[in-house]
């Protein structure tokens, strides 16, 4: 294999396995909150607006792990900075 | 594939280029601009003679602070032109993402680090405004000067994800669509457009939310927020 095809295997696999191992945490950790926010809300039905205002700005914090993850993605498949180096070479 | 609309340039004269980034905020800020303008040219104070295009951005108005109001309760009307306007921005360019051959501003990193460098501009420009220059920069120091670069990394690190937050949403959905209209062309398509209005929404409220609270945080000193219980 020369280093190009090395290089386009490396990128796609890293960004499959990005995304994929990256999204397992945030979303347990959606779950979790989310699972929180609906028993909150059962037990003090006045409390919704809060609880769920809340829950947003909290779901906005762990996704942006996951979208980290994503944006990573996305530079390994479409804008590598590696692939000038290898096909200048 | 195009992943942002930076790349799409209409016109280019020397070092200047017009990509779709910019005509496109240019069309969000033009219609934002006319239907107020067009709106609020007579407005009546009556109760009786309000026409139904006031009475809705009278309701879209109420609905913004009220919701300033409940993360900020002293001083809301301050805040309501920077976050209402912020809203209403990123709202309307993902909502016209049903007019087809719109790419949304949003959908660009670069319109996203503006509003997100917007709001690290007006953070400590409201703390300062609310508490004084030492007031605002007394709070990097608590509980004591070990925290500072800490403090420094959280304020830079919360603005590179607000901004990254959205394009990374915006984008997603608009490249889901895309791939797609090439597998599934008919109905599938159809069903990802919708989830993908709702997210635009949502980011656009997570946003504007997120901006308020950051404003909220560094507007309220030590001691008020010790005394009040609000979150």
């Amino acid at each position: 294999m020369d280093s190009m095809t090395v290089m386009g295997v490396a990128s796609i696999a890293g960004a499959a396995a990005c995304m994929a191992i990256g999204s397992i945490a945030p979303a347990l950790g959606e779950g979790r909150a989310i699972q929180q926010a609906l028993s909150s809300i059962a037990q003090q039905p006045d409390e919704a607006g809060t609880i769920s205002r809340t829950l947003f700005i909290g779901l906005a914090m762990i996704e942006s792990i996951a979208i980290y993850c994503f944006v990573i993605s996305l530079i390994l498949i479409y804008a590598n900075p590696f692939w000038n180096h290898v096909i200048a070479k | 594939m195009p992943i942002t609309p930076d790349h799409t340039i209409y016109w280019q004269w020397g070092f200047m280029h017009l990509n779709a980034t910019i005509v496109y905020t240019w069309a969000v800020m033009l219609l934002l601009t006319l239907v107020s303008w067009l709106v609020t040219r007579r407005l009546d104070g009556a109760d009786e003679h309000r026409s139904r295009w006031q009475n809705a951005l009278e309701a879209i108005v109420e609905a913004i602070r009220g919701q300033i109001r409940q993360m900020c309760p002293q001083g809301a009307d301050t805040y309501l032109p920077f976050i209402g306007t912020l809203f209403l921005f990123i709202a309307l360019s993902n909502l016209l993402e049903i007019v087809p051959g719109w790419h949304a501003p949003t959908g660009s990193l670069s319109t996203t680090s503006a509003l997100a460098i917007c709001v690290g501009v007006a953070v400590p420009v409201f703390g300062i405004l609310r508490q004084g220059l030492a007031g605002y920069f007394r709070h990097y120091l608590k509980p004591s000067f070990i925290m500072l670069p800490f403090h420094l990394i959280s304020e830079t690190s919360r603005n590179l994800a607000l901004a990254i937050r959205l394009f990374g949403n915006i984008m997603s959905g608009s490249i889901m669509v895309a791939i797609l209209l090439a597998i599934a062309p008919l109905f599938f398509p159809l069903l990802m457009h919708a989830l993908g209005l709702m997210i635009g929404l949502i980011q656009a409220y997570i946003f504007a939310v997120l901006a308020m609270v950051y404003i909220a945080a560094a507007v309220q000193s030590h001691r008020e927020q010790e005394g009040e219980t609000h979150g």
